[in-house]
């Protein structure tokens, strides 16, 4: 993302009071999946028997071209199981809606990959956690990297550059950046890093899973080595009281410039945060997709001027805005307090006072097995996921 | 999406130079400026002032970069603020020469 300013104000402060529309919206297209990540931010697995039809998402696309939202961030579940997936990005792309879709790479055919390069207006991010198969499969399911690296071949074969590999920054996979930066460079795609949100499934791994504090801050250094070349969905913001900031928006932007729409119709200020703390309307009400985007409570809550609360006196405020806020919530900190990760520590220090108290449990849940308590996971055995949608995150080039 | 509609970037931006929006960038505007974004290039760019979208909006109309400057209000002191975003502009693909 470029800022284009004769003029001097921050933009991050006009964000914060939101847009007329969204910057960067994901729209979750199913909950059906076929693979069961432990991570999975959305808890999917079943396909929600009150998905919207295909006449409902093709009315939505309507909206967001009216509202001039230029691309949507396609995910899922898995969307391409969906049978009208490519009718809805046909349609998109006609009514100047451009997408990005994230998939496992299941069904990337050759004549899908041919087919995808032919097209000016759709990106796809191939979803892999581990630049190993055993690091990757131990989260995402067996024979899941061998499924991610085929598809990658093929989109290459195809001639499609620049397709994002996308990965879900976890304490077994962080050793591996350099190796995932060599895999997304062996096929002309771009590499980009997300974090581990407490989101989902994602609740149940997050203690064991999320980097460490050394981690975090080898995280931050290779961030910044590598610049703008690798893209973070600005998701990293926490992290900036380490010293600079990381390429992007520093800022959550939750109701501001980011939303998410899920399979149903149900929009959610992030796509970190299906809960229904977070939940601001839903798209078949009167008025639709604008008007929740525009008048919804939540949302204009979230837009008005926030308390740092514990956070006030902390000198690196500014830089990391308190961190984000799915992350506090779902492990039970107050939102106007350190993020989890905080890099001074207080949010390390925050989670053991809370010692025993439970966290807000993420809603709904479509998982198609019974949910991991915990889960053993060794870098030796196997391995994980998450998503990006990067709040502004996208924005760039995404 | 195929390098080859990767419009050319590095365009020197000379004002004295008839210039368009790129067609394929779309602009929305937004209390702060606008948002300007590059279908082909998958680059958005945020606009920080309401004339500086006038001038981007206005520059297929106007003989040259300076005089859509001039047009939209824009004071002499301000023209090396404005010229410094439009050269940005220009060697991102956001908007290209045009034969006046």
């Amino acid at each position: 993302m470029t800022t284009v300013a004769p003029a001097g104000t921050r933009l991050v402060d006009r964000f914060e009071q939101g847009l007329d529309a969204p910057i960067c919206l994901t729209w979750e297209l199913t909950y059906a999946c076929n693979l069961a990540c432990v991570h999975c931010l959305s808890s999917s697995g079943w396909r929600d028997p009150r998905e919207l039809s295909t006449d409902e998402c093709k009315a939505l696309i309507d909206e967001f071209e009216r509202m001039q939202i230029f691309y949507v961030n396609i995910g899922g579940g898995e969307p391409t199981i969906r049978s009208d997936f490519w009718e809805l990005v046909d349609y998109a792309t006609a009514h100047h809606v451009g997408v990005k879709f994230s998939t496992n790479g299941s069904r990337i055919s050759e004549a899908v990959a041919a087919r995808l390069a032919g097209s000016d207006y759709v990106d796809v991010q191939i979803s892999l956690d581990g630049a190993t198969a055993p690091v990757n499969d131990a989260v995402r399911g067996d024979g899941s990297f061998a499924t991610a690296v085929t598809a990658m071949e093929r989109l290459a074969a195809a001639g499609f550059s620049g397709f994002k590999l996308s990965v879900v920054v976890t304490r077994h996979n962080v050793g591996q950046l350099d190796r995932f930066k060599a895999i997304a460079d062996r096929y002309g795609a771009q590499l980009r890093l997300t974090r581990l949100r407490p989101s989902g499934r994602g609740a149940d791994v997050w203690d064991e899973l999320h980097p460490t504090a050394a981690q975090q801050r080898q995280l931050y250094d290779w961030l910044v080595a590598h610049g703008e070349d690798v893209l973070t969905g600005d998701s990293f913001f926490h992290l900036a009281g380490y010293g600079d900031s990381l390429p992007g928006l520093n800022l959550c932007g939750a109701g501001r410039v980011v939303c998410l729409v899920d399979p149903v119709g149900d929009v959610y200020a992030c796509p970190f945060a299906i809960h229904d703390d977070f939940l601001a309307g839903n798209v078949r009400a009167t008025g639709g997709f604008t008007s929740v985007w525009r008048d919804a409570d939540l949302f204009t809550e979230l837009r008005a001027p926030q308390s740092a609360g514990a956070c006030t006196s902390c000198g690196h405020f500014d830089a990391c805005r308190g961190g984000c806020m799915a992350a506090k919530f779902f492990t039970g900190l107050p939102l106007d307090g350190p993020d989890p990760e905080c890099v001074l520590g207080h949010g390390e220090h925050a989670l053991e006072t809370l010692g025993a108290v439970a966290a807000p449990r993420p809603s709904p849940d479509h998982s198609a097995r019974p949910r991991r308590v915990a889960v053993a996971l060794t870098p030796a055995r196997r391995p994980d996921r998450g998503c990006d949608e990067s709040p502004l995150a996208g924005a760039g080039s995404h | 999406m195929p390098p080859t509609t990767t419009p050319s970037t590095g365009v020197p931006y000379d004002p004295s130079h008839a210039w368009a929006l790129h067609p394929q960038v779309s602009l929305r505007p937004e209390s702060f400026g606008a948002l300007a974004y590059h279908f082909g290039t998958r680059r958005l760019t945020f606009l920080k002032s309401r004339t500086l979208l006038t001038v981007v909006e206005t520059l297929a109309a106007q003989p040259s970069g300076v005089d859509a400057c001039r047009a939209a209000g824009v004071a002499d002191d301000e023209l090396p603020a404005y010229e410094q975003a439009l050269q940005a502009l220009a060697e991102s693909g956001m908007i290209c020469e045009r034969v006046a």
